[in-house]
This record gives C-alpha cells, sequence and structure tokens, in this order.
C-alpha cells in the first residue's frame, strides 16, 4: 500500500513555560497522514492531542507556549520554517488545512451573519468577488446538507443548533478546497444522532473532494466506526499506533487495552464489571522519568521506573508500540 | 402484562407533565408553552435503576427534576411509597426531600467552590435539624468519604484543588449524607473523562448494592445507561416512546427512534461494527414549542403514515414488560 502521505509530522516538540514549571505538551511526537485517510488521535482530556494539532498550524500562543523542535512537513515544506504569523502560514489556514475547531458556537463570531463569515474566508483564499464568494459560500452549505441555504446565509450563528454551527464550520473547509481537515473532538457537544450525521458528512468529504481528515477524539466508539488508523496519545506521547483494525482487536498497550475495558459496550453482558483505570492521568509539570502511565499500569517493570520506552514495531503489520512490557521476551 | 409485582414500586410517576409557560410583553401575557414532559408515566420498583435517555431537549433532566419537585409539575401523579407528592406543599415535601437526593452532571458547577469538602458534607448532614455534636459529624464525613473511596485526607481539600473524578465523589457523598433511598443522577458521569467513567458507574452500582439504593440514571450516552439500568426509558420531546428492560435494548429495539438512536452509536467491537447498518436520521429534533402533531417522531421517521401525523400513538405492552408507542410496529418490525 503505497500511498502519498500528505501530512508528516516528525519529532514534533511543544512546551507551555509556566511560573510552575515547563509544561511537555508535545513531546516528540510524530506521525503522518495519507491521502484520502482518516486517521484518529485519541486520548483523555489533556493528553496533548489538541495541542499536537494546533502546533501543526501554529496556533499556540506564544508565551507561554513554544514549539521548541521538530517537523511538519506538507506539500514539501517543512511549516515550522514560517512564522506565525507570515503570509504564508495565512495561506495554509483554511485553504490547505482547515482546522474545526471543539465548541462549534464558540467558533463563530456572533455579531456577523453566517454568510459574511463564510464569505470573508472565501474571499481570503481565492480571488472573487463578493457576488461569486457568496455563490460558493451558498454551494457549500448546500453540500453540507443545510436546507434553505440562501436563508441561512443571513443567519446569526444563535439562530441556529449546536449540529447546523459544526456544519458551517465544515462548508468553510470544503469552500477553501482545505485538503486537509482537522477535526478537534467534531462531535462532543453533539447529540448522538447529530453525531451520526455529521461523521457521515466527513466521510462523504473524503470521497467527494479527496480530502484527508485528522479526527481527535475520546470517543473510542468513533475510531472504530469511522477511523483507518488510530494513534493513542499519553502525557504528551504517542504511545501506540496502528491500523483501527490492529489497535482494537489487539491493543499491545496497557493504557490502549485499559481504554478498551473501561467503556461499557453494547454487545457485551450487561453484568460485566467495568476495569476502570486506577488513579488520574498524570499533571504534565515535572514528569519524573520512565514511562509516564507506570503510576497506573498493572504490569511495570523495572525498567519502566528508568527508561522510557520509545516506540517499537510489532508484528507484521505497522503497528508500532512504547511499551516495555514483553520488551525481553521479544528480543531474546 | 400480568407479571404479579411482588412489592409496590418505591416510585410511581401517572400522567406526568411539566410545562413552562412563554410570556412576552411588558405584562408578561402567556404566549405559549414548551412541554417539556408531556404525559409520561412509569415506575420504578426499589433497589433497582431506570435510566432515562434521550437527546439533549427531550425533557430527560426535566422529568428527574420534576420528581424531585425542583419543578411545579402542572398536573399528574408522582407516588412516592404509596403518597402522593406532586402537590404537597413546601411544608409538606420537607421530610421527603431527604430521601429523595440528586447528583449532579458537572462536578465543576455543582460544588461550593468556597467550601471545604468538609462545609460541604457536613451542611448536608445537618439539614436534619437535629443536634450533632462535632465528633458525630466528623465520624459521618469519613464513613461518607469511605463510601464513595476518597481518601479522609481530602476532607480539608476545596473544589479547585481536587480532579473531576474527585468532585463528582464528593457529589455522590453529598448526596448519600441524608440517607436517601432515591437518588436522580443527571448525567453523572457525562463531563468525566472515560477512564474515569468506569470508577464512577462502578461507584454508583457498588453503592446500590450497599445501600439498597434506588436510582433514576438520566444520561444521553446508550451504552452507559444500558450497563448500569434495569429498565430503560427512550425519551423524544418530552414523551416516552418505548420502554423496556434494559438487556431489551440492543437485542430486541423496537421503535423506529430507538432503533436510529442505536444505530448512531459506535460500538467498540471493531468486527461487530463495521458490519453494522447505519440508519441516519435526517433533520433534527423539533421545538419542543411547537411540537408536531400527532407522533412526536413523524417527521423524520421512515414508517410515517397518515395515522401517525394525526394521533399520538399510546404507549402499548408488546410482552415482557416491553412497551411501545408506534401506529406501525408491524411494518417497522419487518
Amino acid at each position: 500500500m503505497e500511498q502519498r502521505r500528505v501530512l508528516e509530522v516528525k519529532n514534533l516538540k511543544t512546551s507551555f513555560f509556566t511560573p510552575t514549571g515547563e509544561v511537555k505538551a508535545v513531546d516528540d511526537v510524530s506521525y503522518h497522514l495519507h491521502e484520502q485517510e482518516i486517521i484518529a488521535i485519541v486520548g483523555e482530556s489533556g493528553c496533548g492531542k489538541s495541542v499536537t494539532q494546533m502546533s501543526v498550524l501554529q496556533l499556540i500562543q506564544s508565551p507561554p507556549g513554544k514549539i521548541l523542535g521538530g517537523q511538519i512537513l506538507f506539500e514539501g515544506k517543512n511549516l515550522l520554517d514560517y512564522a506565525p504569523k507570515s503570509q504564508e502560514m495565512r495561506r495554509i489556514r483554511g485553504a490547505g488545512i482547515a482546522m474545526i475547531f471543539q465548541e462549534p458556537m464558540t467558533s463563530l463570531n456572533p455579531v456577523y451573519t453566517i454568510g459574511e463569515q463564510l464569505t470573508e474566508v472565501i474571499r481570503t483564499h481565492t480571488k472573487c468577488s463578493r457576488k461569486d464568494a457568496w455563490q460558493i459560500g451558498v454551494a457549500a452549505l448546500e453540500a453540507v446538507g443545510i436546507p434553505d441555504a440562501q436563508e441561512r446565509m443571513r443567519n446569526y450563528p444563535f439562530q441556529m443548533s449546536g449540529g447546523m454551527v459544526q456544519r458551517v464550520l465544515t462548508a468553510t473547509a470544503i469552500a477553501c478546497r482545505s485538503k486537509i481537515i482537522i477535526a478537534d473532538e467534531p462531535t462532543t457537544a453533539l447529540d448522538v444522532t447529530t453525531q451520526a450525521q455529521v461523521m457521515e458528512l466527513l466521510l462523504s468529504l473524503v470521497e467527494k473532494y479527496k480530502t484527508s481528515i485528522i479526527v481527535v477524539t475520546h470517543n473510542l466508539g468513533l475510531v472504530t466506526r469511522y477511523s483507518h488508523r488510530v494513534y493513542v496519545m499519553y502525557a504528551g506521547k504517542i504511545i501506540e499506533a496502528g491500523a483501527t483494525e490492529d489497535i482494537l482487536m489487539h491493543p499491545w498497550h496497557p493504557y490502549t487495552r485499559g481504554l478498551l475495558e473501561c467503556v461499557p459496550n453494547l454487545t457485551e453482558d450487561k453484568e460485566r464489571e467495568l476495569v476502570p483505570i486506577q488513579g488520574a492521568p498524570p499533571r504534565l509539570q515535572n514528569l519524573p522519568p520512565g514511562c509516564a502511565f507506570k503510576p497506573r499500569c498493572t504490569c511495570v517493570s523495572g525498567l519502566c521506573r528508568d527508561e522510557f520506552p520509545t516506540l517499537r514495531r510489532i508484528g507484521p503489520n505497522e503497528h508500532w508500540v512504547a511499551c516495555h512490557l514483553d520488551a525481553e521476551v521479544s528480543q531474546a | 402484562m400480568s407479571k404479579s409485582i411482588p412489592s409496590q414500586p418505591i416510585l410511581q410517576v401517572e400522567n406526568l407533565k411539566i410545562y413552562f409557560p412563554i410570556r412576552r410583553g411588558f405584562w408578561g401575557k402567556q404566549v405559549g408553552e414548551v412541554k417539556a414532559v408531556d404525559d409520561i408515566s412509569f415506575a420504578i420498583e426499589k433497589g433497582k435503576t431506570l435510566g432515562l435517555v434521550g437527546e439533549s431537549g427531550c425533557g430527560k433532566t426535566t422529568t428527574g427534576k420534576g420528581i424531585l419537585r425542583v419543578y411545579q409539575p402542572t398536573s399528574g401523579r408522582i407516588y412516592y411509597k404509596g403518597t402522593d407528592i406532586a402537590e404537597m406543599s413546601k411544608a409538606q415535601i420537607r421530610p421527603f426531600r431527604r430521601q429523595l437526593q440528586l447528583i449532579f452532571q458537572d462536578p465543576y458547577g455543582s460544588l461550593d467552590p468556597r467550601q471545604s469538602v468538609q462545609a460541604i458534607l457536613t451542611e448536608a448532614i445537618t439539614t436534619d435539624r437535629q443536634r450533632h455534636s462535632a465528633a458525630q459529624i466528623k465520624a459521618r464525613i469519613e464513613e461518607l468519604l469511605q463510601a464513595v473511596e476518597l481518601d479522609l485526607s481530602m476532607s480539608d481539600r476545596y473544589p479547585h484543588e481536587m480532579s473531576g473524578g474527585q468532585r463528582q465523589r464528593v457529589g455522590i457523598a453529598r448526596a448519600l449524607a441524608c440517607d436517601p433511598e432515591l437518588i436522580v443522577c443527571d448525567e453523572p458521569v457525562s463531563a468525566l473523562d472515560v477512564s474515569i467513567q468506569a470508577q464512577i458507574i462502578n461507584l454508583l452500582k457498588k453503592l446500590q448494592h450497599s445501600r439498597g439504593l434506588t436510582y433514576l440514571f438520566v444520561a444521553h450516552d446508550l451504552t452507559v445507561v444500558y450497563h448500569i439500568a434495569d429498565v430503560i426509558a427512550v425519551m423524544y420531546l418530552g414523551k416516552i416512546v418505548e420502554l423496556m428492560d434494559a438487556k431489551d435494548i440492543y437485542a430486541n429495539p423496537l421503535h423506529p427512534y430507538t432503533k436510529a438512536l442505536l444505530s448512531a452509536v459506535p460500538i467498540t467491537d471493531y468486527a461487530v461494527e463495521r458490519q453494522r447498518k447505519r440508519i441516519i436520521l435526517k433533520g433534527e429534533v423539533p421545538s419542543p414549542i411547537n411540537a408536531p402533531a400527532g407522533c412526536p417522531f413523524h417527521p423524520r421517521c421512515r414508517f410515517a403514515t397518515e395515522t401517525c401525523q394525526q394521533a399520538m400513538p399510546k404507549l402499548t405492552a408488546v410482552g415482557g414488560g416491553h412497551q411501545v408507542a408506534c401506529h406501525n410496529l408491524k411494518q417497522v418490525t419487518d
């Protein structure tokens, strides 16, 4: 399967410098995205999954945040060569890589109509008249399944429901012909039936416009249904990566296994006792050496205390895991 | 459905309606009403859990709060241990308040940021207006913290010093402080991370067993409700459209809305999930201000006929304690 990589992130490091110490929110993270692929970045709140995506678009507020190193390769260029406020970066945000933020309601300006905001984005990225931009906007709204698009262009965000605003944001991405859409928790604020609508919409974009999509989520169900590959993050690092099937059917890392065991599932016996992961996610300030998951892990060995496990490949497929577990066995 | 019920249900709700008036203009003239809860009936047996599921705005939280008389029911009966509490005065209901408690969704907003855990619990313990010695209160706080599996050192902490899971445990301890019999859990795990959700769900189950608690569990997450509830009621626009044993929700859902809701919930079992058929509902939940006539679900239903536009189907028993409100069950199940 030789696919073109549309985005490649290499050894990305982002830290926040707070009065109480350095917070390594993204610590040496590498991943890539193929054309027409949906990948999922999974993890709990505070694991650095959103900051990783914000770093890709250089949307990290500085200070306190700073991208310390790494490469972000998009269309043959390293995005980190550009300054955050440069013309080039501006062009890429929206036209190249679009981001749909977590809370749709707060992503739009409440005092401008949908139409004004849509056409502004379109005119920033394409040279066209107001009239044309309006038409493109209407077409984009129709493409995401908003009825009465002409009318809706004159509406303000508060006149729409959460699901509709989410569609409007997706429409902006379509109107600019973004190659990559980063959807940060696209469904958390929405109802389940609306969640399904939004995800099906994203899925249709992959086929129709050859878009590639990064979904940032904590919902393993979404991952199962929609993503091709999965990256699991914990405490700023990727701890397991691979094809969705491999990760879900044969999870290796104790954290991934824990995540799968602690969610109730409709297909299983409802009397099964959930196996929670003990404790809480660690604070990222002054993390001790060794594996960050060790205080909650059920199979800690001596190695885990001193040495952070590096990602290694297991099995014949592209299944990678950062865990000392069975290291002795597999190396022997 | 001639299943003999050995004991009287602890809570029985009959034809409960909760309407909120919409007022306009200087004189506050009533121009309409929001039918948040529209004629629903159900019962919960002691020691069991009834799960109320539905999407936002379907009236599930209003139902929970209506039963606690946070909202005044417009009409209908709420029998708690055989006594109708729907129309009691404030003074009359006061002794019942201790037995009916509430756990909130947002562990950040439901605790006073200026009170320590100790102060929060002391307030709840002393609501009975009895005399408590300092030693008694201290012992009780320790007992409560142990019950919710919190370290005793937590009692001096303030909410901002705790994680979401710990805060929710404090919320549960507060609800337990007056030895309630029925607890309305309003989305108690929705604001928590998945790994913490399981801890809280297990805790709630454990407390139910050890203390014989009865839960009305309100949530939008079907998988969580499936796991914790004995009976599930599915709500849509203020009405219960299907009521069934929890085991049946995945095995034998009947109402078209329940089916759609179920198919919208992705399952983490990869082999099963990739084979599933998806029913994607069109449109959105209509506003309860001018809810559609007839069956509230008909504008989005694939099986809607003319009857559905005119008459609201009644909840009808189909055996095994399973009740559905649908005119076209035959077509739906085929």
